[in-house]
């Protein structure tokens, strides 16, 4: 058992150490969501006016964030195809440890960095004026953004783990990030969709993960805050359960 | 000796290709013993496979006591390795990496610091241990790999093409550490290569590897002595026939072929054996022109099984991103 720990333990410890070791792939990681903030949120968020009293800005912030945990979750699960065959995860597959440990561990890791990414997100954010309303639900907002990152973390580890190569890869993960990225309330509310479109929002997690984490940081949100935690942590155990069979199912190289 | 690895008919197929076709053999305790090869052969495949990293399609293995498809775990537990590909972590120092290492594999505390500062002794890497991999040269990286593969005191020490991409020096230096920590540690190795030197200078058995078969295991020595010996080719001026004539007479040349003016005489320790060719020919006033000696290699007994070389190039996308790699990491 303290195995399993430790694998779990030392996959964390060095995407953390990573992390904060590598500045440029930092800045290089805040690039999109700035440039979100900056085109989206103030640019457009000039010319639009939500019914609901509550700024643009301050509504496509938690949207933007969602979408920055969404792109590099995926990409960090997906990594494991490259890594399968080239990167240090063939020195951990060789090692005595259990497949789930690997996954959890990798998942850990990858939620760790998002979550400090999306931190800097909101700093600059408020930096360019975004209001965080203060409440009991604001600590939360670290909840919701494990579970965005351990939901596509998994999903990206799942696609890593089934597709053998390079070429079909690009194509299969946008053919997920788009939708699952533009079907959500990120950057408009849902309420403004036909619907149909809408109804298919409900099936997507990120429309719940983004909804609590606009609960958390604003106040206001479209579901009561226990239907978003509880389609998160449903999501959550789906997407893990997946990725930790499709991952122990691989081969290696 | 007492056998540490037994494979019996071992086979993988992907789809329609039999990357390793029923391959048999085994290694005693401290040997060194090496698959030789060309692109392709299968060698990190039945590595992998041996290594638990692959499920063979057939036949079983049994390594350090354990057999790799019913306890992959003890496998695990008991054998080290070092990757065709590089796996070390670039944003680490190399210190972590061990360290990581030695955690995976729940070495204790106390005796953690002593297994990898023993470690990056036995490499020379004790001054590098605090650098970050990322600025270690080819060489090094492929001497701290060797180092974090013995790091858990492993039974067997798998070695996939331990100096591939290195310039001929590293190369040298590389296989004094192999066979150093052989002597010292008495580990047994199992190594690929596609270096013919390397299996020679380095492996007390050689199995030669083609299109997933083994079609020669044996000595170096034995190999290559199976081609009965050296080829003297003698290029003369003048008098072909009568010199051809007097050595067919002669005893100790086992065969004798005529190209052009080149005489090759298939011979056992061509060197001794000049001298008294040389005579000959000034008895009879066969004016020779050069005389040059051929000593077997194992490149020559793998021509003779297999009917080409080792060294063939062949591109698949794996490839393509490993001279990508090999590139970044110089
Ligand atoms: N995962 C895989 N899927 C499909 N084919 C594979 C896979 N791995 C290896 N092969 C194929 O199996 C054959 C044997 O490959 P292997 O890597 O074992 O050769 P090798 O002897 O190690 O060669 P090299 O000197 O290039 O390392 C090759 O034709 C290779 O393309
Ligand atoms: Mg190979």
């Amino acid at each position: 058992m303290t195995m399993e720990f430790n694998a779990i333990y030392v996959l964390w410890l060095r995407d953390t150490i990573r992390f904060v070791r590598a500045k440029s792939r930092i800045i290089g990681m805040l690039m999109m969501p700035l440039f979100f903030l900056l085109g989206l949120g103030l640019g457009l968020g000039s010319l639009v006016q939500l019914g609901s009293g509550i700024s643009y800005f301050d509504f496509i912030v938690p949207g933007i964030i969602g979408m920055s945990l969404l792109f590099t979750s995926i990409f960090t699960g997906s990594a494991v195809l490259w890594d399968r065959q080239f990167g240090f995860l063939k020195e951990i597959m060789v090692t005595p440890n259990s497949r789930t440990s690997i996954v959890i561990g990798r998942i850990m890791g990858g939620a760790t960095t998002a979550i400090l990414q999306s931190i800097l997100v909101i700093v600059i954010a408020m930096l360019i004026g975004f209001h965080v309303v203060l409440s009991a639900y604001t600590a939360l907002a670290i909840v919701f953004m494990a579970l965005i990152a351990a939901t596509f973390i998994s999903l990206g580890l799942t696609l890593g783990s089934v597709i053998n190569d390079f070429q079909g890869f690009q194509l299969v993960t946008s053919f997920f990030t788009m939708p699952l990225f533009f079907l959500s309330d990120s950057i408009f509310p849902a309420s403004a969709l036909p619907v149909f479109v809408r109804n298919i929002t409900f099936l997507n997690p990120l429309t719940y993960g983004i909804d609590g984490l606009r609960i958390a940081l604003t106040g206001s949100g479209t579901f009561p805050v226990w239907i978003d935690l509880l389609a998160m942590a449903i999501s959550t155990v789906i997407f893990v359960l997946i990725a930790t069979y499709a991952f122990s199912r691989t081969d290696v190289g | 000796m007492k056998e540490i690895i037994k494979v019996s008919s071992l086979s993988k197929e992907f789809g329609t290709l039999k990357a390793v076709n029923g391959i048999s053999f085994s290694v005693s305790e401290g040997e060194i013993f090496g698959l030789l090869g060309p692109n392709g052969a299968g060698k990190t495949t039945t590595i992998k496979m041996l290594t638990t990293l692959l499920k063979p399609t057939s036949g079983s293995a049994i390594v350090a006591g354990h057999d790799i498809k019913s306890d992959p775990n003890d496998v695990r537990k008991r054998i080290g390795i070092v990757f065709q590909d590089p796996s070390l972590d670039d944003d680490l120092t190399g210190f972590e990496n061990l360290q990581f290492h030695a955690i995976l594999y729940n070495i204790p505390k106390n005796r953690r610091e002593k297994r990898i500062s023993e470690m990056l002794r036995l490499v020379e890497l004790e001054d590098k241990a605090s650098v970050l991999v990322r600025n270690y040269s080819g060489g090094m990286k492929r001497r701290l790999e060797i180092g974090r593969g013995l790091v858990h005191e492993p039974k067997i020490l798998f070695l996939d093409e331990p100096t591939i991409g290195l310039d001929p020096q590293t190369r040298r230096h590389i296989w004094d550490y192999i066979s150093k920590l052989n002597k010292s540690t008495k580990t047994t190795i199992i190594l690929t290569t596609h270096y013919i030197e390397e299996a020679d200078y380095l492996c007390a058995r050689v199995a030669f590897v083609d299109h997933g078969r083994i079609v020669a295991l044996d000595t170096p020595k034995n190999l290559k002595d199976m081609l009965g010996g050296d080829i003297v080719s003698v290029n003369i001026e003048e008098g072909m026939e009568r010199l051809e004539k007097v050595l067919r007479t002669v005893k100790w040349i086992s065969s004798i072929s005529r190209r052009g003016n080149l005489l090759e005489l298939n011979v056992k320790e061509g060197e001794k054996r000049i001298p008294e060719i040389v005579k000959l020919a000034d008895a009879r006033g066969v004016n020779i022109g050069s005389i040059n000696l051929h000593k077997p290699s194992l490149e020559d007994v793998f021509i003779h099984y297999t009917g080409k070389g080792i060294r063939e190039e062949e591109g698949n996308w794996k490839d393509v991103m490993r001279m990508h790699r090999a590139a970044r990491n110089r």
